[in-house]
């Protein structure tokens, strides 16, 4: 793994009106490690990974991937990423090929390379018997291994997953992280994930950051979060760190400001 | 340009693979062919104004490229809703050539939807007076179906929720279609009424198709064409200066 951070956050800040949502978080992904962003619901997670995706500007602070500034490169900071969102955002109207062939040519990928590289990528993904099947006939669990696999057609150097095994069974998330750390010795891409599946966090990554009310509040291996906690186990370690009060994802202050402004913006 | 050509060519496979929407979209301008066409034609003629089916399938024809036009915004807010639009959002392209794709597409399904009404029309008895303005009327066509197509773009950049085009459908799609001239003629209308149909684009579109098909016209087709194409280039501006201020 090379020095140079591939990822790198300074002081970020993100506020909604008077709800500040990330509150000065600072952290740096290595190159080809898998970084686990771990926090209760509505902890801030999803909103750091839209201003690093380029969905929404910090209101301060700094972001930086492969060390562009990324709201003021945003489009080669784009090329750089792939990012399966917490929500499904696929064409189901399509075919798994379509979809592929969609994103290839929304990033300039060369039709000759597009063709070859959806091959590869359906054929690890298992996906490739069905990729003239429209998308609506897949299983959840197909459904985000496409997405994956699209996510890093373009070769990004670093892809983020927000929950990308949320609603899948046992055997679904497990097959979808061999596939993950498969991915990462073939292609030495960045993951940065989010999930809430503290054993998944455990297994995959080399990682882990634990935000909770917007601020950052662990960094370290899982073994280093047990020991700094005195815990045996992540989740054990996880709880120490965040409390054991239920979050309401829906009622947080921030997604209440969205709500407001959701039907007329501007 | 690659960009703009996936997401047209998204839009028409997936408007050439739902026949539900295809048969569901008929549903409208059949009514009005059948009911108003047939069931007024004989006061239409009547009052001297010829046949009520030969002044009404062009104004049918523009209500069906209307509606279609403007559902693509409702695809749009899918699109929001369901993801597909985030994974173009973040995309390494202009937002522009998104928004021309998406609307170029939208106006393309109009069109398609407009000659499969202009097939029905002829099938229950109207007769365009020359074949040869057959082409020069889908120009036209093409036309209401841009502007309406951006305009859908710009109100489905600017609403977040399915709800919210319910009330674009009631007080903006359905009087722009009342307005227009498509089921009554322009003339002698009270001054209120005749000032509202001259701001409504689809009148001179309306107008515009009815003169090349059946050449009777208000305006003149001359005067149709250019406020049309002044219009489309407003709200095609419009369109996607809404569309660049999306955030996902």
């Amino acid at each position: 793994m090379g020095d140079r951070p591939i990822i790198r956050v300074q002081h970020i800040v993100k506020s909604f009106g008077d709800v500040v949502a990330v509150n000065d978080v600072s952290f740096d992904v290595r190159p080809g490690e898998i970084f686990a962003f771990l926090g209760p619901n509505g902890a801030g997670k999803t909103t750091t990974i839209r201003m690093l995706t380029t969905l929404l500007h910090p209101t301060a602070g700094a972001l930086e991937l492969d060390g562009l500034d990324v709201t003021a490169h945003r489009t080669e900071v784009r090329k750089r990423f792939g990012v399966v969102f917490q929500d499904p955002s696929l064409d189901s109207e399509l075919t798994a090929w379509e979809n592929m062939d969609i994103h290839g040519v929304l990033y300039h990928v060369p039709r000759h390379a597009r063709r070859e590289r959806c091959e590869l990528l359906l054929r690890m993904f298992e996906l490739w018997e069905r990729r003239d099947d429209l998308v609506k006939t897949f299983s959840g669990g197909m459904k985000r291994r496409l997405e994956i696999a699209r996510g890093l057609l373009h070769t990004p150097k670093v892809l983020f997953l927000d929950e990308p095994t949320l609603g899948l069974d046992p055997q679904s998330r497990n097959q979808m992280w061999t596939h993950v750390r498969n991915l990462r010795a073939a292609e030495g891409v960045t993951v940065f994930l989010t999930t809430h599946y503290m054993d998944e966090a455990d297994r995959v990554a080399d990682r882990i950051a634990v935000i909770d009310h917007g601020r950052l509040v662990a960094t370290g291996s899982s073994a280093e979060l047990k020991t700094q906690t005195g815990t045996d186990s992540l989740e054990a370690a996880f709880l120490a760190l965040t409390g054991t009060t239920i979050r309401d994802e829906s009622a947080t202050a921030a997604d209440q400001m969205r709500q407001v402004a959701r039907v007329w913006r501007r | 340009m690659p960009v703009v050509f996936i997401l047209w060519l998204r839009e028409v496979k997936k408007y050439l693979r739902s026949r539900v929407q295809i048969v569901a979209s008929l549903g409208a301008p059949l009514m009005y062919l059948g009911v108003l066409g047939f069931g007024l034609g004989p006061v239409f003629r009547r009052a001297g104004e010829g046949s009520y089916l030969q002044f009404m399938a062009p104004g049918v024809i523009g209500m069906t490229v209307l509606f279609s036009a403007m559902f693509s915004g409702i695809a749009m807010l899918w699109d929001r809703q369901f993801g597909f639009l985030k994974e173009t959002l973040v995309a390494p392209v202009p937002r522009l050539a998104i928004m021309i794709g998406r609307t170029l597409g939208g106006a393309t399904v109009a069109v398609l939807q407009g000659t499969l009404i202009f097939v029905v029309t002829l099938i229950a008895g109207f007769r365009p007076v020359s074949l040869f303005a057959v082409p020069l009327a889908f120009l036209v066509i093409a036309l209401i179906a841009v502007i309406f197509s951006a305009l859908a773009t710009a109100i489905g950049s600017s609403l977040k929720e399915m709800q919210g085009f319910q009330m674009v459908m009631n007080f903006l799609v359905m009087p722009i279609f009342f307005l227009s001239g498509a089921i009554y003629p322009l003339e002698g209308l009270p001054r209120v009424l005749g000032a509202l149909t001259r701001v409504d684009p689809l009148t001179y579109g309306v107008d515009g198709v009815r003169g090349l098909l059946i050449g009777r016209t208000h305006f003149g087709v001359a005067v149709d064409v250019a406020v049309l194409l002044g219009v489309g280039v407003l709200f095609v501006v419009f369109g996607a200066w809404r569309f660049s201020k999306i955030e996902a």
